[in-house]
């Protein structure tokens, strides 16, 4: 549940978007938003594998490892308006790992932000889809990544944005655990913590896995909890692939004193089989025959 | 000889600064930890609500610029050149620039004449590495009031820019009415046999060079390029048609920057006779600033020369008119 002060800042914000009226997420009423989230997910999932099969090109392990992650921001969590992408009080979501672009493509896509159809053209030249996020093609990026350890930066400059309007928007943004090596994370994990940035959440997409093999045998991240809990932040932790667990932490998040960070747990490859936990489906599209195999187990689709 | 007023062009970036913050109040200014030596001071004095000090963190800095420019602020990110450019070159090309937001890097201590702080400081290569990333606009003031007008009109030019400032005093060579015209390359002396192109720090050395020549019976016209990106094509060949040589001045590495951009014009449009004056494949060093511009080749007499041999051809002999 929303804390009733922020209910009322938002009282007269009609026609925002999903997941605005806040929620208890305890019987029938969590049952059905559990339900919605999960069908949204599985074929969230099947447009990620279709896409990048597709393209013969692009990120599957990472994509599918976030989807639930997504499916709670986008269709609980954030206020936006697919029809009017620049509306002011929308809130922001920057996908700091920029490679799990076509989980975000699905998202805004089944939002409404594009057409579906786009997705068939993935990286193809032309495309508004590029294989990383490019907010001058796709309408609901806000920024553009792919080059790792930036977008929680642009995010604490978006808060900081936000915060000198007095705007009551909040900025979520997706971090990879590879990308943690990055060096600008911890400088931007040292600023926000410092500047207080209470409108800033961080997801950290923790699927253990990078393209050299495993985060601990790459170069180990260590304690990560600890990590950001001494940089000032405050840490939840949550099963990444459990839809209700995703959205009470956006909900509490939202009543932190400072800048938060949701440590999701999650298998990278995560709903087709022969891609979970499978560190060379990092970087490379599924064969037609593997596109069409991972379809069959992800089930009916739209 | 004549006595020159001697001001910083950062104190006129921070003239501009606190001229735009009054008026316009999504002017924000981020800076990393040098505030004193960038002149970002002046501004966090007077509004400490739209300044962010990002420490010493050069990369965040820029990022962090990128994400404020994405909720409608005008952002100057400042440092020193050789960190905003060298350090944090991937957040600008990749998170400013190919965002097209609206961050203007205006950095300060770029080139050689940094002086004692030596070759870890000095920004030798800052407006090739500026010059190549898309969507970016570079200008390299002259003078404390070129810099306060430069700044001004950038801030309202859609996109990223790169504006050079320099460390030392340098020679006042416009007054309170100087107009900036960006993309324009400005003449600031005539002359019929020579182009001499300068900006920044060499301009005023591009200026004496013209006067020694002058009483050799050479007349140098001489440019000032403040917008080295876009470059003012129409501008530089006129010019280069009607002296039919051309040298280049900057305290810089040949490679990519003023020379080069000028070279990649006239080796298309209208190739003729060049020098280039500059710094070639070298670090810098420590030194007080003039002994550096010395050492390097980048002084009056060094521009003179380059001039003189373009005009006479290498082995001496009268001017070819």
């Amino acid at each position: 549940m929303r804390p009733a002060s922020e209910l009322e800042r938002h009282g007269n914000m009609s026609g925002v978007g999903p997941g605005t009226e806040g929620m208890v997420l305890e019987g029938t009423e969590a049952e059905e938003l559990r339900k919605r989230l999960e069908t949204i997910s599985r074929e969230l999932r099947r447009d990620i594998v279709r896409m990048i099969g597709l393209a013969g090109s692009g990120h599957p392990g990472g994509s599918l490892s976030c989807v639930e992650i997504l499916a709670g921001l986008y269709f609980y969590k954030m206020r936006h308006r697919p029809e009017d992408p620049d509306w002011p009080l929308r809130d922001r979501f920057v996908l700091s790992k920029g490679h799990a672009a076509p989980a975000l493509y699905a998202v805004l896509a089944r939002c409404g932000y594009f057409d579906r159809e786009e997705l068939w053209r993935l990286r193809r030249l032309g495309s508004m889809l590029q294989g990383h996020p490019d907010r001058l093609r796709t309408p609901g990026v806000e920024i553009s990544t792919g080059s790792l350890g930036q977008g929680l930066s642009a995010a604490c400059g978006m808060a900081l944005g936000l915060r000198m309007d007095g705007l009551p928007s909040r900025v979520y943004a997706l971090v990879g655990d590879g990308e943690s090596q990055e060096g600008g994370i911890w400088e931007a994990a040292m600023l926000a913590a410092h500047q207080r940035l209470d409108n800033l959440t961080a997801i950290l997409d923790n699927n253990g896995l990078q393209i050299d093999g495993r985060c601990c045998e790459v170069v180990s991240l260590g304690d990560l909890p600890a990590k950001w809990r001494s940089f000032g932040w405050e840490v939840q932790e949550v099963d990444g692939h459990d839809v209700l667990e995703i959205c009470e932490a956006l909900d509490r998040a939202d009543a932190a004193q400072g800048p938060g960070i949701i440590i999701a747990r999650t298998v990278k490859g995560k709903g087709v089989s022969f891609m979970e936990n499978n560190v060379d489906f990092h970087g490379k599209a599924p064969t037609r025959e593997e596109m069409e195999r991972a379809l069959e187990e992800l089930g009916e689709g739209t | 000889m004549t006595e020159w007023e001697l001001r910083n062009t950062r104190d006129g970036y921070a003239e501009a600064l606190l001229e735009l913050g009054e008026k316009d109040p999504r002017i924000v200014v981020l800076d990393a930890d040098l505030a004193k030596s960038t002149q970002t001071e002046k501004f966090k004095l007077r509004f400490p609500e739209r300044f962010v000090d990002c420490g010493v963190a050069e990369q965040n800095l820029m990022a962090t610029a990128a994400g404020l420019a994405a909720t409608g602020k005008i952002v100057f990110a400042s440092t020193f050149a050789i960190f905003a450019t060298g350090r944090a070159y991937d957040q600008v090309r990749n998170t400013i620039a190919y965002s097209d937001l609206n961050v203007k890097i205006c950095a300060s201590h770029g080139g050689i004449t940094v002086g004692e702080d030596g070759s870890s400081h000095q920004a030798l290569e800052d407006i090739t590495l500026m010059r190549a990333v898309p969507r970016m606009k570079v200008v390299v003031p002259a003078d404390y009031f070129e810099a306060r007008e430069a700044v001004k009109a950038v801030a309202y030019l859609d996109g990223p820019a790169y504006v050079r400032l320099g460390r030392p005093k340098v020679p006042v060579l416009f007054g309170e009415d100087y107009r900036f015209r960006f993309g324009k390359a400005l003449v600031m002396r005539p002359g019929r046999d020579v182009t001499v192109i300068a900006c920044g720090y060499l301009l005023h050395k591009a200026l004496l060079a013209a006067e020694e020549l002058s009483g050799e019976g050479i007349e140098a016209e001489v440019i000032n390029l403040h917008t080295v990106k876009p470059l003012d094509r129409e501008g530089l060949l006129e010019s280069a048609a009607r002296t039919g040589r051309v040298v280049t001045c900057e305290e810089h590495t040949v490679h990519g920057g003023v020379g080069s951009a000028v070279a990649e014009l006239l080796a298309e449009e209208m190739p003729l006779p060049m020098r280039m004056v500059g710094i070639r494949d070298r670090f810098g060093t420590s030194g007080a600033a003039e002994e550096l511009v010395e050492h390097y080749g980048l002084g009056a007499r060094h521009i003179a020369e380059a001039a003189r041999r373009l005009c006479h051809g290498d082995n001496g002999g009268k001017p070819r008119r």
